[in-house]
Formats: structure tokens, C-alpha cells, sequence
């Protein structure tokens, strides 16, 4: 099922040297610049700027509702931004020549006719950008759906309209790719084909844009991340600076005099954190610190774990604020705060 | 599937720096249009309905001819009736002209639509001229099939029409070529609406319950305005010995000429919110 040659893949680094030659920056990129984007009542995107660079896959991680779909909707030229640009390679879409060879998207709400079939939904795109008809059977073949091709997309699960939209956004083997929630709708071996599809993709060069609302999912396939909330940036760089800058590490005391020795950790310039089950999250101290000033002070420990927060916690520490609609607070105890995420789960 | 698959294919090797053709945005829309069913039921409809109506109606004539009264005989106009399908074809065009546009946003197909051609104007053009098209070709066979078959069902003593009489060629062309435009009206409706349900109650509004409506005002308003009716219209059209009622027609070209008017004006309307709107 190899479907291309050396021949082609030399002629596409040629042709990458020569964008790179041509000079936009020596990267083909999206880039978004301060889009705004305004509904009757609400602000799904609120001045947002990013860059997504060729070559890797691209995280674009948010809460939902945090405004991802919207984004990409701009990017791809659907929905008109009320302020700001977004370019692909410099290149606004409606100013693409041939946009399917230029950018293939998957959105998240379906843009398929449930009458059609799948071959006749990927050949009328075709079609409008001289795309030959072999191309069609073979992004169908790429995605699995060859014995399926002419039976009407009505009758596909949603795995396999996921697919087809997979294929559409192939078809003109563009150099840009947008994939707004992937997974959405797969099977583990689904989900597996479609982070090793990504991940492929971006090693041909390629510049692969994908949302998600999974820190999880995003660990596993993303090199790079931007992280919205509530349509404002929160984040953008790679994915491991985003672990270390967002969650870092703690150190779990369980002590018989918690109140007395958090105060006095406190003291001492840490961040103390009252967990629900009596024990005590303590940042900006490291255990051997933890252990002497208790030692010090007569106090005993129960517990002096060094932790790590989980990728999903950071995420949800960092987004916290910029979640529509979470659990109620809890109110801490004076001079300590009570954690709304209990940090049960850790990693090594 | 292994991992080392790659997603390339000869494509980038040929591919030029081209914009999309309308030629190949018009075939795109084409195909849209013949892949699914609809399309199909539609026209079969409109052939069942226009070629139907026309044959019933020649049998039924033929068999009270004796019985029909003087004025009745008097007015008679064996070419109208052949064309009296039309009337139930118009609102089956407006179907078809409605789905077109309708259906996109119902599927949300649009959004595939605008991502691979990315000028609105470029897709509102090639609808346009598919639905033209396909319009013209359908609604002259149709409507040159209802008068040949209208004539064949007619029995003597009940006169005949030719198409060499004069007006009769006028009314069975024209006939079509009302159909095609009404095709048109109803896909701006569509583009202006972006809604099925929608879409087909404003025209069937336009095309039936305006008359009616018309109909119940006072003479001196409804004088004056009956004849702009997309109705009268096309029954000016169809008609070789006009006489329908006493309110005024607009001679059947220049009606056709208001009646393409109408269709540009919708298509417009709806060119301009299209190329404005979030799809
Ligand atoms: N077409 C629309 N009309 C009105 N509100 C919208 C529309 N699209 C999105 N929104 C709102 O904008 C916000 C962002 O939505 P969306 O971009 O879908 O977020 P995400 O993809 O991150 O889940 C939400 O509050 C949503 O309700
Ligand atoms: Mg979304």
C-alpha cells in the first residue's frame, strides 16, 4: 500500500528547498495574527495570534467551547474573522490558487452529503482542482475505504465518515494539513492508524495542525503545542517546556502536625497546597529542604514523596481559569489552598 | 498499515500554480448534482407530472368536446392545454433549483465546496450555469414533449395546434424556457435562505398564494399588480389565444423579461449574502 516512489518524495524536498529559497521565512507556516472572531452573544476567539511551523505535528489543545473549531474554521477561509489575518504560507485562503493542493483540512462538523458516495464526494473536489481521478482511488485506498467507495456515506459509521474526511483533506497532497478533532469517533485501532498517519505526515515535511481537547492525546502525537482557553492564547511552544513550565514538580508531606509545618513551609517561600485526602502538595522546595526544616522542628513526617504532575493536570492547571463551565471550589484553609483536582494520579 | 507509509503521490510533480478554473468548478458542480438521488427522483417527477397532465388532459377534452359549450369551444386553446403540466413542473423545478443550494448547507457539504474552490462567486457561477443547463435542456424537452404528446391524445372534432400556427412555437418554447428561469428564482431563494423548508414555502408562496392574495384586494390594486405574477406570467407565455379573465398581461416577452428580472435579482441577493456570510 506504498503508494508513492523516491522519485516523488525527492521532487517534493526540491520543491521545498525552492519555497525555502523563495524566502518566506525559510518555513512553510500557518500563521495567525490577532483574529477576533465574534457570535451574537459570545466571543468564540478573542485576538489570538500563533505560528505553526513545518515539519512537526502541531498541537492546538483547549478545553471545549475554548474556540479550536472556530480557528480553524478562519484559517480555512469559512468564517470571516472579525480582526486579524490568518495565512498559510503566507497566502490568505481565498487568495490559494488551488486550494486542495495547497492546504486539506478535516473539520469537525461533518461536510459530507449522507446521499452521495464516498467516491463521488472525494471527485467533485477533484474535479474543481484538476485533481486526475486516479488520486481519488487512491487516497481511498490510503484510508481503507476502497470496498466501501460507492456505498452512500448515509450508511458509514462515524469511524468511517472520520476516514473519508481523512481522505478529502489528502486528496490534493497538500503541504498543510488541518485536523480538527481526529480522533473523535475511532476505535483504538483508529486512533492508532491516525497518530501514526500525523506523525507521518509531518515527517515528510509537511506542516500538520491538530486540535484536540486530550492533553493525553496531544502527548502522544504532538511535538509542538498551542494551548488556548476561552479563544485567548495561553500557551505556545513545545510540549515537553509545557510539562516543565506548566505543572513542574512537587513534593507530597504527610505529617501528624500538617497545620504547624505547612505554616512554616510557607515561611520559607513554598507554595503549600492542602490536598483533600490531609495531605500536603508543597512546590518550590525540594524533599531533602522539606526534610531538614521538619527535622528542625521537631515535627514528624509521615510522607516526603517528590511528584510529578500528570500531563492532563498541567493542562487543566493551566486552563483552569478559562474553563466555561467546571466543578465548584472549595474553600481553602487560611494561608493554605485547597485543591478543586485532587493530585491523585502522578507519574514517574 | 505500516508506519513508514507515505502520503505522497505524482500530484505535486504536475502541480501548477494555476487558479480553478470555472470549467472545472462547473464539472465539480455537476457531478454534485448528478451523485445523488434526488436529482434523479426530481426530474422524473417533473417529467411524470408535465407529460402526465399534458396526455390527461387531451383524453379528457377529447371526450367532452361534444358536450363543451360554444364560448367554451370558442376559446379553446389546444396549445395551452397541452401546456397546463407546466404549472405543476414550475413548482417541482423550484425543487430541484432549491436542493442545489440547500442541500449544502443541510449536509454541510458547503464547507467541502468552499475549501476546494475557494471564490464564492466562482461556485455561485458554476450553480448557475449548471442549473441553466440543466434547466433548459429538461424543461424544452418537456415542454415540446407535452405539446406532441397533448396533440397526439386530442381527438378530431377538437382543433389541433402546430407548431407552424402562429404563437404556438412562441408558447411551447417559451414555456421552457419560463420553467428554466423559475429554476433559477428558486436557487437564489435558496442561497438567500440556506434552508429546504424555507426555501420551497417562499416560493410556493410566490408562485401560488401571492395570486391569491392578489386576487383578494381590491380591484384597483390588484389590477395593476396581477400581471407581474410569476403565475400570469407564464400563462401569458403558454397561451396562444390569451383570454384569461380580464385582468391585463404583459405581452409574453416582455413578461419573460420581468420574469428574468426576478431570477437576477434573487440570484443577486443571494450571490452578494454568499459571498459575505460564514458558511
Ligand atoms: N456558528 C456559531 N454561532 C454561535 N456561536 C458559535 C458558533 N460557532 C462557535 N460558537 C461558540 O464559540 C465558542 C467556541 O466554539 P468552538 O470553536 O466550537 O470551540 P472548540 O472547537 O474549542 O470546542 C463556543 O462558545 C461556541 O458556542
Ligand atoms: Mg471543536
Amino acid at each position: 500500500m506504498i503508494v508513492t516512489t523516491r522519485v516523488d518524495q525527492t521532487f517534493i524536498h526540491h520543491r521545498r528547498r525552492v519555497t525555502l529559497a523563495a524566502g518566506h521565512e525559510g518555513d512553510r507556516m500557518i500563521e495567525v495574527r490577532g483574529i477576533t472572531k465574534r457570535y451574537k452573544d459570545t466571543t468564540a476567539v478573542s485576538d489570538l495570534s500563533f505560528d505553526v511551523h513545518e515539519g512537526v505535528v502541531t498541537g492546538f489543545l483547549g478545553p471545549n467551547g475554548s474556540g479550536k473549531s472556530t480557528t480553524m474554521r478562519m484559517i480555512m477561509g469559512l468564517d470571516a474573522p472579525d480582526e486579524g489575518t490568518a495565512t498559510i504560507d503566507g497566502v490568505a485562503y481565498h487568495g490559494l490558487g488551488l486550494p486542495l493542493r495547497e492546504v486539506g483540512a478535516l473539520l469537525e462538523a461533518r461536510a459530507i452529503h449522507p446521499g452521495r458516495s464516498a467516491f463521488q464526494h472525494l471527485w467533485f473536489m477533484a474535479q474543481t482542482n484538476d485533481i486526475p481521478r486516479s488520486r481519488v482511488s487512491e487516497v481511498l485506498e490510503m484510508v481503507g475505504l476502497r470496498e466501501v467507495a460507492q456505498r452512500r456515506v448515509g450508511k458509514f459509521s462515524l469511524g468511517m465518515g472520520q476516514r473519508l474526511g481523512i481522505a478529502a483533506a489528502l486528496l490534493g497532497d497538500p503541504p498543510t494539513l488541518l485536523f480538527d478533532e481526529p480522533i473523535n469517533g475511532l476505535d483504538p485501532e483508529g486512533i492508532l492508524w491516525v497518530r501514526n498517519l500525523l506523525k507521518g505526515l509531518a515527517l515528510e515535511g509537511r506542516t500538520v495542525f491538530v486540535s484536540s481537547h486530550l492533553m493525553s492525546e496531544m502527548a502522544l502525537t504532538a511535538d509542538q503545542l498551542v494551548v488556548i482557553g476561552r479563544g485567548r492564547l495561553i500557551s505556545a511552544g513545545s510540549v515537553s517546556d509545557f510539562i516543565a513550565e506548566s505543572s513542574g514538580q512537587f513534593v507530597r508531606v504527610r505529617s501528624p502536625q500538617g497545620d504547624g509545618l505547612a505554616a512554616l513551609l510557607v515561611q520559607r517561600g513554598a507554595h503549600v497546597v492542602r490536598e483533600s485526602d490531609g495531605s500536603f502538595s508543597v512546590s518550590g522546595l525540594d524533599a531533602p529542604a522539606i526534610g531538614t526544616i521538619a527535622g528542625e522542628a521537631g515535627l514528624h513526617l509521615h510522607e516526603l514523596s517528590p511528584q510529578m504532575a500528570s500531563l492532563e493536570e498541567a493542562f487543566m492547571e493551566l486552563t483552569r481559569d478559562s474553563v466555561e463551565y467546571r466543578g465548584h471550589d472549595v474553600a481553602g484553609a487560611s494561608g493554605v489552598d485547597a485543591r478543586t483536582t485532587p493530585l491523585t494520579e502522578t507519574r514517574k | 498499515m505500516s508506519t513508514d507509509l507515505t502520503y505522497t503521490s505524482h500530484l505535486t510533480a504536475t502541480s501548477s500554480h494555476g487558479r480553478v478554473r470555472t470549467r472545472s468548478a462547473v464539472k465539480g458542480e455537476w457531478t454534485k448534482l448528478r451523485s445523488v438521488r434526488s436529482t434523479a427522483w426530481t426530474l422524473l417527477t417533473l417529467a411524470v407530472l408535465t407529460l402526465g397532465v399534458a396526455a390527461i388532459a387531451g383524453v379528457a377534452v377529447s371526450g367532452s368536446w361534444t358536450t363543451m359549450s360554444t364560448v367554451e369551444r370558442l376559446s379553446f386553446d389546444p396549445t395551452a392545454l397541452s401546456l397546463r403540466g407546466m404549472l405543476f413542473g414550475q413548482l417541482v423545478v423550484g425543487v430541484l433549483g432549491i436542493l442545489v443550494m440547500s442541500a449544502e448547507y443541510t449536509t454541510g457539504t458547503i464547507r467541502s465546496t468552499l475549501m476546494a474552490v475557494s471564490s464564492r462567486t466562482k461556485v455561485m457561477f458554476a450553480k448557475i450555469a449548471v442549473m441553466t443547463v440543466l434547466g433548459l435542456v429538461v424543461s424544452e424537452v418537456l415542454s415540446f414533449g407535452a405539446f406532441w404528446l397533448g396533440q397526439a391524445l386530442l381527438r378530431s372534432p377538437a382543433p389541433h395546434a402546430s407548431l407552424s400556427q402562429p404563437g404556438v412555437l412562441r408558447a411551447v418554447a417559451g414555456g421552457g424556457l419560463v420553467l428554466m428561469v423559475l429554476g433559477l428564482v428558486a436557487l437564489g431563494l435558496a442561497t438567500i435562505l440556506r434552508n429546504t423548508a424555507g426555501a420551497i414555502t417562499a416560493y410556493v408562496g410566490i408562485l401560488l398564494v401571492l395570486p391569491i392574495i392578489v386576487q383578494a384586494l381590491p380591484s384597483s390594486i390588484s389590477q395593476p399588480v396581477t400581471k407581474y405574477l410569476p403565475f400570469h406570467i407564464s400563462d401569458a407565455m403558454t397561451s396562444v389565444t390569451h383570454v384569461l379573465g380580464n385582468s391585463p398581461s404583459l405581452s409574453p416577452w416582455v413578461g419573460f423579461a420581468v420574469l428574468c428580472g426576478y431570477a437576477a435579482a434573487a440570484l443577486g441577493v443571494g450571490t452578494w449574502l454568499f459571498i459575505r456570510r460564514d458558511a
